[in-house]
């Protein structure tokens, strides 16, 4: 198996005027859990797309488990997944789905004790002969998933996998996708949720109007997340303002608001962590109890919003 | 689970289309909407066949509807003819119509392109499942329709259009072959549901396409439009059966129906597939075009239609509506004399043969302001014959109403005793005086009908 599962260079993609694609360059080691994540409309699906090969890119240069990406439709062996929902019939049941789709694709394993297999690994044995029209989104990704898993894929290719999950499902998901990936399945997934990319992806790639803004391991990413905003609440707000606007470094927000009830009282801060250190040393200084202190957003997010813009347009609204 | 071994980069090859076939029935046989209607496909016409036919009341209205209560054969063709006006269309679109569209609505085909890998392949096994679906249908029909009229009232003769009697082995072979003509333009208008569907998408317009047209060419067929641009229509090849039932066969129109619905179904299919392998699928916002539909797939066909009538008109030297009083009164001479056969083996008098009572008619359309031809309610017809050993000549008058697809229904005006109503006691039972009403057609092509006198 090669050791770079997919190596892309320049894609770039139009549909009409609109370019979907800008030159993008990505690199996936084999094995490993690659997220896509960015803003809606930022090129995501399409790049994945182009990973499945529903579609070929404009320009650029495409690999996918070292076979170059051709026409449309013609992708190396072992590529499986799905994009813009995982695609099932709901007039047929969890068994049959895969079944048919076993006995469609030939040289898989259709029989019933495989599907019931893939049922299991899932968590939607106890459904297998129920019709899918009745399933929630969260059983319905979980089916696209084993459906996906049929024919045992080199590389796996998910768009939003956890969506519509509760946290039972999402956990059984992320044991199936860590499972794989420790086997040596490539998978690369996208994402809107930064506790799922956290938690299964090692590296990261953040796209935003069709480019590609950061590519790298999650860690990295929190560490472009610069100031973060600070939520504080103390036993006396006005007290803790005092105080927060005499620590160095330190900004207090105005208006800045959730809307929730739970943020009467509180006080809004941004500045470096070490700046924010310095706040509680001078509250407990000054006699106030920090009684909740905590980022309004994950650094992941805050990266995410600082790389994308996105905090810069919040900023202009308020 | 373990990874595959390859080390060398191998493509994927495109699944075969009878896989993607098979994958095709499954989806469909899994629809309950296409369960019900193979249950009402096997069910609906031998209960309409066995219930109309015990009735007093008959669809007169419809070709053989006033013979159902005389013989089983009559409800199938009663039910060929219904078939034949927005049934088999509405068939294709429940079947063909939604082929492709309902990939768009459960948002599979990404799914399913990554599965199969071809969009032609997937195409194929889509036009095929369909096509398999639509003649399982078609078949339910037939066998319901036969199996209904036969068992409520037996197989017994019935008069041909022309009316000459065919008894139940020529029935049963005129009746089959009628359902057989009636495949192409199922095949047609099965062609354009999949242009719909392919074309338009999750709009109902796509899914009822094959009904629009219909009910478009329908409504042409209710105008007075030359004969040649009506037999050049599909619709119009669902009437090419009648052909088969007059003695001898007249075969010009159900052949030149076959061709017409052939190419139809060709075209269409061709730019279904046009349109299919041209769509990108990576665009989520794509939900059909209408703009394309009619360019890519609406204007060839009116393109088809220019082309055909043309033909049509050349080849055979139409012109006009079709329906004049030569024609009419060469029918209504040749079936008046046929049911005379009839009516006097029934009456059980001397026998006479149709060659010894020198039938001819005289037909009149409005009076002598308006010429006679063109369809009408307002022919009137007088028959003349002559009885072997008899000097004098019988005159019988008949009212015809005259449609424009050609077929007449002649009402006799007397003299009673000839073609008034009075029952018959026949070996079936009761029958109404053959000669009282009766159904005809003419021949819209202007070639002189054979056979006739």
């Amino acid at each position: 198996m090669p050791s770079t599962a997919v190596r892309a260079r320049g894609l770039t993609k139009r549909f009409g005027d609109v370019v979907a694609l800008d030159g993008v360059d990505l690199d996936v080691s084999s094995g490993q859990i690659h997220g896509l994540v960015g803003p809606n409309g930022a090129g995501k699906t399409t790049l994945l797309g182009l990973l499945l090969g529903l579609a070929v890119a404009d320009h650029g240069q495409l690999e996918v488990l070292g076979a170059p990406a051709g026409e449309s439709l013609a992708l190396a062996g072992g590529v499986a997944g799905f994009v813009d929902g995982p695609g099932l019939y709901p007039s047929l049941t969890a068994r049959q789905n895969l079944s048919a789709l076993a006995s469609l694709r030939g040289r898989v394993d259709g029989s019933r004790d495989a599907v019931d297999e893939l049922l299991g690994r899932v968590g939607l044995r106890d459904v297998a002969d129920d019709p899918v029209r009745g399933f929630s989104l969260g059983m319905r990704q979980r089916l696209g998933l084993a459906a996906a898993l049929l024919g045992e894929p080199r590389l796996l290719v998910l768009d939003e996998p956890a969506n519509g999950l509760d946290p039972a499902g999402k956990r059984q998901v992320h044991r199936v996708l860590t499972e794989l990936a420790d086997s040596g399945v490539t998978i690369i997934l996208s994402s809107h949720r930064m506790d799922d990319l956290t938690a299964l992806c090692d590296e990261v790639s953040l796209l935003s109007v069709g480019r590609v803004v950061f590519s790298g391991p999650v860690q990295k990413l929190a560490a472009e997340s610069g100031e973060l905003d600070h939520r504080l609440v103390t036993s006396d707000p006005a007290g803790a303002r005092s105080v927060a606007e005499r620590t160095p470094g330190l900004r207090v927000l105005t208006g800045r608001r959730s809307g929730s009830p739970a943020d009467d009282g509180s006080l809004f801060v941004r500045g470096p962590q070490a700046s924010v250190e310095d706040l509680v040393v001078r509250l407990v200084g000054a006699g106030l109890v920090p009684r909740e202190l905590g980022p309004v957003v994950s650094q992941l997010e805050a990266a995410f919003l600082a790389l994308t813009g996105a905090a810069d347009e919040e900023e202009d609204a308020r | 689970m373990s990874v595959a071994a390859a080390t060398a980069p191998t493509r994927t090859t495109a699944v075969p289309v009878l896989r993607g076939y098979r994958f095709e029935l499954v989806k469909l046989a899994a629809q309950w909407r296409l369960r019900l209607v193979l249950l009402a496909c096997l069910l609906a016409p031998a209960v309409y066949t066995g219930v109309v036919s015990r009735q007093t009341s008959l669809p007169a209205d419809a070709v053989y509807g006033r013979w159902m209560g005389q013989s089983g054969w009559a409800g199938s063709l009663v039910i060929l003819v219904f078939m034949g006006t927005l049934v088999l269309p509405l068939l294709t679109c429940v079947v063909a119509g939604d082929i492709f569209a309902v990939e768009d609505r459960l948002g599979t085909w990404r799914h399913l392109l990554v599965a199969v890998r071809s969009s032609r392949r997937i195409f194929l096994a889509k036009a095929l499942a369909a096509l398999t679906v639509t003649l399982v249908l078609l078949g339910a029909l037939v066998g319901s329709s036969i199996v209904g009229g036969l068992v409520s009232i037996g197989s017994h003769p019935l008069p041909g259009l022309d009316g000459h009697a065919m008894g139940s082995a020529e029935l049963c072979r005129t009746v089959l072959l009628a359902w057989l003509t009636a495949l192409p333009p199922t095949l047609a208008f099965s062609a354009v549901g999949l242009l719909g569907s392919v074309a338009l998408g999750r709009s109902p317009l796509g899914l009822l396409m094959p009904v629009v047209l219909a009910l478009v060419l329908e409504g042409v067929q209710l105008m007075p439009v030359p004969a040649a641009l009506r037999v050049a229509l599909p619709m119009n090849a669902f009437l090419g059966y009648r052909g088969l039932l007059t003695s001898p066969t007249q075969l010009e129109t159900l052949w030149i129906g076959v061709g017409v619905s052939l190419s139809w179904a060709a075209l269409a299919t061709y730019l279904a597939y046009r349109l299919f392998v041209r769509r990108d699928f990576t665009d989520l916002a794509y939900d059909g075009s209408g703009r394309r539909f009619l360019v890519a797939g609406l204007a060839p066909l009116a393109g088809l239609v220019v082309l055909t009538t043309f033909s049509v008109a050349v080849a055979t030297g139409a012109t006009g509506s079709g329906v004049d009083r030569a024609k009419l009164e060469t029918a209504l001479a040749t079936s008046f004399s046929h049911l005379y056969v009839l009516q006097t083996d029934e009456l059980h008098r001397p026998a006479v043969t149709k060659e010894q009572l020198q039938t001819s008619a005289r037909c009149d359309k409005g009076g002598d302001r308006v010429d006679d031809t063109g369809p009408g309610a307002d022919w009137r017809c007088v028959v003349t014959w002559t009885l072997p050993g008899a000097s004098a000549t019988g005159t019988a008058i008949y009212q015809l109403d005259v449609a424009a697809d050609g077929r007449y229904v002649a009402d006799g005006d007397g003299p009673k005793a000839v073609n008034g109503y009075f029952p018959i006691h026949t070996p079936t039972g009761d029958a109404p005086n053959p000669l009282w009403q009766f159904d005809g057609f003419v021949d819209l092509l202007d070639t002189p009908p054979r056979g006739t006198r």
